[in-house]
């Protein structure tokens, strides 16, 4: 057990390898600091976390005695042990702090009223909470100028750096690629990229995350919105079944961006381009809007209410008729309450009618970071983007896996309908078009089903077909549960409402179900992990901020 | 006092020991002969250690000691990297022994890496030195072809690969951790600090650097035994426990405003006054002097009047200098500008900073823009206490920066602020050109 003094609070640290800033930060306690990152390796550069470290000693009469070093250190670079003394609010300390800052405020622009990072930027927090209120600077700025095109999703505004060189070590550590360097010297150091290399690598976007202050920007974001209109809600992306942790961050019930949440269960830092950039179809104005059912006289518009009961009577009728002929198709990217609500509408119409699994994308293989120069792989894996591209395929697979012996997928259905086995069907596929989207060759497959409900985010070969349309939500419409490839069930919760005049799938389940009230997701995990086993994990209906694993539902190894 | 026979120097006009036969016919190599039949590695390292001799390159480290750091007992491979990367302005001593005698350095480096069980030395050498770098070159390839070096040198069982390594033209590469990155191939930043180079140096394993000067040395310790080495210099200051003493000689290097500049070799403690009138011929133009650098331009100004100070490790600190640093002597005349010649210091020291650290990239940076507005009449008085108070804060002394080079940018402000702060006021009120001096340039005899 070793114990450290934070500003003369002591805080049991254990038996764990940590720094000064780590170890303050324990104690509640922050040390400010802008080169050093948790993920990548130490450079002591910014100078920006010095403390003042001693070591507190007791002799053999008790007596406690504190020898503290007579400079200042690096706190990101000293590690502690017992009786490690950490001053961070002396004299000493706060001067050279507020001398750092001073020194990287000297040719910072100050352009905060136009600055993508304002209000979130560590150069305006850290100056605000440790530096100087004015510079005593009176000659001219340096202005080197902007870099917008130094990536494909990112550019660079290089007047406001600060020369952490965080972005440079992800790209060499975690992407392996490489393509971000500093060129030139002294206080003309910029970031820079060598020609016709432009930082362009699936990871490319973490960098912006990285850069404490706003000089790496993504250019997805850019001058979209004041950070501070943002609202964050705990997001997990569907983008793969790796399940990376996010902050879905949205205005006015527009998402407008995707952010990593730290998860060391689920991806660590950091999330791909391509799920941070997977939420455009959410804000698509061709996304469906309206229930739409398709009778004699045409297709009308309906209330939700009553796209509910004709999918009731008619799939009631087909149920009582031949229940084996009735087919419900689960999308892999729905939640785990969604499936079980549509799982027991569906046992609710008869036991025999089918349960499949829609159609889980996959494309490739798994691709790992970092890469070596040449593009292969490296051996110790620090980041994986999934090639099995859907969110939750084991969380429901687990609850059909409850409600049925047989493993039915979306082949098998596809079989049965242009088999003419199919009287009615209900086919839930809410997945982004980017993952998945219908071919023209499985609505032909509906051709002589009799009754066909489909809800879908955007027109498709299946709504085409379709006699009832539901508008299906997006992620970031939905509270609920996803489980990733090892198995680990994170909560994700809503950050917008639906489309007006529409409900989230949920809700629409439990209109089927003819069942009073609203969807919680935490009292349905609670409910579920009551009846099925592999969710015994749910329980408590809390997931916690990093989730739980459901050993059962993980991949046979 | 009966001059001084030099030793370091001994063959500096004597063209033909730049060859080996020519250096063997002197008598060169006999003490490596000696010591690879006689001495084990840990012997070569004891004598060092014992003569006291310490690092030629700046800090003066002892040299044995730093050796002993390495781990014992190391499967290797240990490595020998030869800082000849003389970058600080008018520093050209180990210019003189790479190209006069090449083959005293190399002696030193089969020795040094003897003594520390290398198995390879990189002589790495600054890109300026081109001639140098060929006639540390042709003498290596003559050793190769003489079978005292590679394999089995002189037909014992050490064997020894030299290196020469050409850097890329950066004043940070004489940083000992910077050299090591740079010799890997990689940017020049200086790694932090522990480990230490001989735990972790050049491609991660245990790596000694020493100056060539230093390894010259080693040679004639080696040679002459450790007592005849503590016979020349400084002893230790017996009220300061921590004083290693400045025993030898040691190659001054006079420049600056001088009738004779150049390079002289002198034991340890020759006064500043001493070393500009009986050596460098006094102040050029029968003027007087105004003041010094002690050291090379990172140790700071001292004035005429502290020209009594004796040049070994311990002098050029009484009078607030940084230290004795290279001992490369550059003397300005009266009629120099001392905003000038701080103008001079602050946009080396902006220009060589490496950016690594935040206080030393903004504020070298900080301070030339100051000095330069000062220099075009634009100064305010609050600037003078700016300069000093940002020069006090940067560097690994107040504990804000990985190196010691914003140590260096900020000596030669802080001591010039202090020691001619009345020559600044005035320059202050009166603007250029009105002061006492014309505003001339300081001539650097080893510059850039």
């Amino acid at each position: 057990m070793a114990t450290v003094y934070v500003n003369d609070k002591a805080v049991d640290i254990g038996d764990e390898r940590l720094n000064c800033v780590q170890a303050a930060e324990r104690a509640g306690v922050t040390i400010p600091h802008y080169c050093w990152h948790a993920a990548l390796s130490v450079v002591a550069s910014c100078r920006m976390c010095l403390v003042e470290v001693g070591e507190r000693k007791v002799d053999e009469k008790g007596e406690v005695s504190t020898v503290m070093q007579p400079k200042v250190v690096p706190g990101c670079q000293t590690p502690v042990k017992d009786g490690t003394v950490i001053r961070t609010a002396d004299a000493k300390s706060k001067d050279a702090q507020q001398r750092t800052l001073e020194s990287l405020l000297l040719n910072h622009p100050l352009d905060c009223p136009v600055c993508d990072k304002a209000g979130e930027c560590l150069l305006q927090d850290y100056s605000f909470q440790f530096g100087k209120a004015e510079s005593r600077m009176v000659d001219e700025k340096k202005t080197p100028p902007n870099k917008p095109d130094i990536g494909t999703h990112v550019g660079l505004f290089t007047d406001r750096c600060i020369m952490c060189s965080r972005c440079v070590r992800f790209t060499r550590e975690v992407s392996g690629t490489a393509e971000l360097h500093v060129v030139n010297r002294g206080t003309h150091a910029e970031i820079d990229v060598f020609e016709g290399h432009p930082l362009d690598n699936k990871l490319s976007l973490n960098v912006v995350d990285l850069c404490p202050v706003g000089a790496l920007a993504s250019k997805d974001f850019l001058y979209s919105q004041r950070v501070w209109n943002l609202k964050s809600a705990n997001g997990v992306c569907g983008g793969c079944s790796t399940g990376c942790s996010t902050h879905v961050d949205s205005n006015k019930d527009i998402v407008y961006r995707l952010r990593p949440r730290f998860n060391p269960r689920a991806q660590g830092h950091f999330m791909c381009d391509e799920g941070r950039l997977g939420y455009h179809h959410v804000n698509d104005p061709a996304r469906l809007r309206q229930y739409l059912v398709r009778g004699e006289n045409g297709t009308r518009a309906v209330e939700w209410s009553e796209a509910a009961g004709v999918c009731r009577e008619k799939l009631g009728a087909a149920a009582s008729r031949d229940p084996g002929r009735v087919w419900i198709v689960f999308s892999p990217s729905m939640t785990v309450e969604e499936a079980w609500l549509l799982a027991n509408y569906a046992r609710q119409l008869s036991p025999f009618v089918k349960l499949a699994m829609g159609p889980v994308t996959v494309s490739g293989a798994d691709d790992t970071y970092p890469k070596d120069r040449k593009g292969r792989p490296e051996a110790k894996v620090k980041f994986t983007i999934r090639a099995e591209k859907a969110s939750n395929a084991r969380g429901v697979r687990g609850v059909l896996a409850h409600f049925q012996k047989d493993r039915l997928d979306y082949q098998h259905f596809l079989q049965a309908a242009r088999g003419g086995q199919v009287d009615a069907c209900l086919i839930s596929q809410g997945q982004s078009p980017a993952i998945y989207k219908p071919g023209v060759e499985e609505g032909d497959a509906l051709a002589s089903v009799g009754f066909v409900a489909v809800q879908e985010m955007f027109a498709s070969s299946l709504t085409d077909r379709a006699h009832v349309v539901i508008p299906a939500s997006a992620f970031s419409e939905v509270d609920g549960t996803l489980v990733n490839h090892a198995g680990l069930a994170q909560a994700k919760r809503a950050s917008c409402a639906p489309w007006r005049g529409t409900r989230t799938d949920g809700q629409f389940y439990l209109e089927l179900l003819e069942r009073k009230g609203l969807v919680h997701a935490g009292n349905l995990r609670k409910e579920i992990a009551k009846v099925i086993p592999a969710f015994k994990p749910l329980e408590s209906g809390d997931l916690g901020e990093y989730g739980v694993y459901c050993e059962k539902l993980k991949d046979p190894a | 006092m009966a001059a001084f026979e030099p030793v370091l120097l001994r063959r500096l006009n004597r063209p033909e020991c730049k060859t080996l036969t020519g250096y063997r016919a002197d008598g060169g190599y006999r003490t490596l002969e000696r010591a690879l039949k006689e001495m084990s590695p840990d012997q070569v390292t004891t004598v060092v250690k014992d003569s006291g001799l310490r690092g030629r390159g700046g800090a003066g480290f002892p040299t044995g000691l730093k050796w002993t750091f390495l781990p014992k007992g190391h499967p290797g491979p240990i490595y020998l990297c030869v800082n000849c990367d003389e970058s600080e302005p008018c520093t050209f001593n180990n210019r003189y022994l790479i190209e006069c005698d090449p083959h005293q350095v190399l002696e030193g480096i089969i020795l040094a890496s003897y003594a520390i069980r290398a198995t390879t030395a990189y002589f790495y050498v600054r890109y300026e030195y081109g001639s140098g770098t060929r006639t540390m070159q042709r003498a290596i390839d003559e050793l190769y072809a003489a079978g005292m070096l590679g394999k089995n040198i002189l037909g014992s069982e050490y064997s020894l690969d030299v290196v020469v390594h050409r850097g890329a033209a950066a004043y940070i590469c004489g940083e000992e951790t910077g050299l090591i990155e740079s010799l890997e191939g990689k940017r020049a930043w200086p790694r932090i600090k522990p480990p230490f180079p001989a735990i972790e140096g050049a491609f991660r394993k245990p790596t000694i650097v020493n100056n060539p000067e230093t390894l010259a040395n080693v040679v004639n310790i080696v040679e002459r035994g450790g007592e005849w080495f503590k016979s020349l210099g400084v002893p230790p200051d017996p009220k300061n426990p921590r004083d290693a003493g400045s025993f030898g000689s040691k190659l001054y290097c006079i420049s600056g405003h001088v009738n004779k500049p150049g390079i002289v070799e002198l034991p340890m403690g020759v006064t500043l006054r001493e070393l500009l009138e009986v050596h460098g011929g006094g102040v050029w133009k029968g003027r007087k002097a105004k003041g010094a650098i002690p050291g090379g331009n990172s140790m700071g100004f001292c004035t005429e009047a502290e020209f009594d100070i004796p040049l070994d490790f311990n002098g050029p600190g009484k009078v607030g200098c940084l230290g004795l640093g290279t001992a490369a002597v550059t003397v300005f005349d009266e009629t120099t500008s001392i905003v000038d010649v701080l103008h001079n210091l602050c946009r080396f020291f902006a220009h060589e900073s490496c950016g690594q650290c935040t206080p030393c990239r903004e504020g070298t940076a900080w301070m030339l823009k100051i000095v330069e507005r000062i220099k075009r009449g634009q100064g305010r008085l609050e600037d003078l206490s700016i300069l000093e108070e940002v020069a006090d804060k940067i560097g690994i002394m107040p504990g804000t920066t990985i190196c010691g080079l914003a140590d260096g940018a900020g000596w030669p402000v802080k001591t010039a602020i202090r020691k001619f702060r009345d020559e600044f006021k005035t320059y202050l009120r009166e603007g250029p050109g009105k002061g006492p001096s014309p505003g001339m340039r300081l001539q650097m005899a080893g510059g850039h």
